[in-house]
């Protein structure tokens, strides 16, 4: 009941006038990037990071939910109509969505993604609010050797879960690593990698290296390949829904959240996972399973439920443990740091105000993409014509914004500019990114937890291990990494089954 | 991988193919690199009495420099036997084609461009030629749209960060004037 109450108060919060016009600005923005081609959720925040140094926190973090979930909203549209998703979250999406746009059924293939999220996104906050003050509850003693667990746990989780290869994700975190060293020793003052310069004693800002990494890197790539002619989007109309569709998607929409969610919630790589495993489901649950491949309007339903959902369970880790378990969620936790608020167990009880109204904000962006969506879709489907020229030379620009507003200095446009041509290399190399931002972000913080931790125990390594939470997330880490080897062992019994 | 070509290499190019093929050892160079220098860094770290409990500041730069070297390593032993890492895919990304890098190139020298220009000719000017010369740069020719789609965007924003929401970007002699 106490979440409820709690609950109440962040409607107080999120519909006061002010903050709502935050909330729909952060709808509308969200979409209208998260429809654009190439910008991913993760960039689009980055992107919008610099309006946060104008902003209070609670403003800027309404906006910022209203973008994440905009930005999925809006993801689906291009899937469907252009069918060249450009994240793996958006692939699913387009197995079937595109195939329904190209037979006429654009409308309903964009209605049952729309009303999908909206569910998923329900269900999934439901599900935060519900769960977030229980594990914050349950965490909240836990001190530097359990902080220090949970990032380990992040730095592992991100480099073996994602991607195909860990030694190139190991590389990306130290990549990571190095750039958060950079800078005055937090707890002496030592100048580290400085090269005795003034301005990098500092160290480098994350917004710059998310902006720099997330931006630049990807408009550069963009640049170096960029499609001679551009898909062409699939005309579509107003997004409806018959009565037979309805009958055959609801139970989908429904069963999406209990997948999403549960993987949203852990280091596996956000919504990746759950929406193939929703389509898995799906197909095998539907009763029209040759349409499958063709444009099953269930493949759609699911899977884009799923992937909501899984928004809000990535929200659970990142707001009790500060744990980011995707790049949205470690971009939101570089904006949490710009404004010294550490996520954690004890914002539920020293930020209620910005906790519950994000979590409040979160439900009223969902009314408010609904009907912006289902009626507005032609709209926005416009903007997939935008030419790329102009595209990734407004993403340089908003850059080039970001870095400057930091400091109002130019040498952050030349650090930008380099990491950016870092990013590019990554790219190129298939080195994933996201390890090297949540290097850059928890680093640091890691470096201080294992310290202090070392100090209380008086240097005994057994002071990282004393607590019970500690233990099991060591445990965690290691079932992580022998994942491979007990996949062979109990993948190969199924198999001869 | 998007470097293959797909004529038998004649025996003077089997080298450069070679190095071609292989060009990922390049990133173990460089993490190589990135490794020594961050040990170095380290090392040659004075640590005096400003040290508080066992972990001292070198530790952390020493096990990161270490685990560099490390992996440069072990990434170069993956790439000698075939592996590769996978490029990027995206909604406009279009792999068949070999890299464009004079696009790169100029997109960088816009950039860096407008880094030097924006204190003396103030945000909306440089902003605008930032955005005008990264669309140039990226194919569009369009000399009658283009100045003016920067013009306004640059203004815009100059004037919803300085003035709304309180974020100071230099307004340069143009502003000055206005």
């Amino acid at each position: 009941m106490d979440a409820l109450n709690s609950l109440m108060d962040g409607f107080g919060t999120a519909l006061t006038p002010v903050n709502l016009l935050w909330a729909a600005l952060g709808v509308l923005l969200g979409t209208a990037i998260g429809v654009l081609p190439g910008i991913g959720p993760a960039m689009a925040v980055a992107l919008l990071l610099p309006v946060t140094y104008g902003l209070n926190p609670v403003a800027a973090f309404i906006m910022f939910a209203g973008i994440y979930y905009g930005a999925m909203f809006g993801g689906s549209t291009t899937s469907i109509l252009l069918n060249t998703p450009g994240e793996s979250a958006a692939v699913v999406a387009a197995m079937e969505g595109n195939p329904m746009a190209k037979a006429g059924r654009g409308a309903q293939a964009l209605a049952a993604a729309a009303i999908g999220h909206f569910a998923g996104g329900l269900i999934g906050t439901i599900l935060l609010v519900a769960l977030a003050p229980t594990v914050a509850d349950l965490a909240v003693d836990i001190g530097a050797p359990d902080y220090f667990a949970i990032m380990v746990l992040a730095f592992i989780a991100v480099t073996s879960v994602l991607g195909s290869s860990r030694i190139r994700g190991l590389a990306s975190l130290l990549i990571g690593l190095t750039i958060g060293l950079v800078g005055l020793d937090q707890m002496t003052g030592q100048q580290r990698l400085t090269f005795g310069s003034l301005q990098l004693a500092d160290g480098v800002d994350v917004v710059i290296v998310a902006v720099g990494l997330f931006a630049i890197g990807e408009a550069l790539w963009v640049a170096a390949h960029l499609r001679r002619t551009p898909g062409e989007p699939i005309p579509v109309g107003r997004p409806w829904l018959g009565r037979a569709d309805v009958r055959r998607t609801w139970k989908s929409w429904l069963r999406g959240p209990l997948i999403g969610f549960p993987f949203g919630a852990i280091p596996a790589g956000g919504a990746e996972i759950p929406t193939f495993l929703s389509y898995v489901t799906e197909k095998r649950l539907s009763k029209h399973k040759d349409e499958f491949g063709k444009g099953a309007i269930e493949g759609v339903a699911g899977p884009e439920s799923a992937a909501s959902a899984s928004a809000a369970g990535t929200l659970v880790s990142m707001l009790t443990l500060g744990l980011p378990t995707t790049a949205v969620a470690a971009v939101m936790l570089a904006a949490f740091q710009q404004y010294g608020i550490q996520p954690g167990p004890l914002l539920f009880e020293r930020e209620p105000e910005l906790v519950w109204g994000l979590i409040a904000s979160l439900f009223v962006g969902m009314v408010l993409l609904l009907a912006l969506n289902l009626p507005l879709a032609p709209v926005w489907a416009k903007l997939l014509r935008i030419p790329r020229p102009y595209l990734y030379a407004g993403i340089l620009f908003f850059a080039a914004v970001g870095a400057y507003a930091v400091g109002g200095e130019v040498v952050d446009l030349v650090i930008l500019l380099v990491i950016g041509l870092i990013g590019f290399g990554m790219r190129r190399y298939g080195l994933p990114v996201l390890p090297a931002v949540i290097g850059v972000i928890l680093g640091p913080n890691a470096e201080q937890q294992l310290r202090r931790a070392l100090q209380i125990s008086d240097g005994s390594v057994k002071g990282l291990v004393n607590t019970p939470f500690a233990v099991t997330v060591y445990v965690v880490i290691v079932l992580l990494l022998a994942w491979p080897l007990l996949k062979r062992l109990v993948v190969r019994p199924r198999a001869d089954a | 991988m998007t470097t293959q070509t797909d004529n038998p290499p004649a025996p003077s190019d089997e080298r450069r193919s070679w190095l071609r093929d292989h060009s990922e050892l390049g990133v173990c160079v460089l993490l190589l690199a990135l490794g020594v220098l961050v040990l170095t860094d380290a090392l040659t770290m004075d640590v005096d009495i400003t040290q508080r409990g066992p972990v001292g500041p070198k530790t952390v730069p020493v096990v990161v420099g270490i685990g560099l070297l490390v992996v440069a390593a072990l990434l170069a032993v993956d790439v000698l036997r075939g592996g590769r890492g996978q490029a990027e895919t995206g909604e406009d990304v279009d792999l068949s084609e070999p890299a464009d890098w004079r696009t790169v190139l100029l997109l960088t020298g816009v950039f860096l461009g407008t880094a030097i220009l924006i204190e003396p000719l103030g945000f909306p000017v440089a902003g605008a030629l930032l955005f005008w010369g990264a669309a140039f740069a990226l194919g569009s020719r369009r000399v009658d749209r283009d100045p003016l789609i920067a013009a306004v965007l640059s203004l815009v924003t100059y004037a919803v960060f300085n003035n709304l929401l309180g974020v100071p970007l230099p307004g340069g002699p143009l502003m000055g004037v206005l």
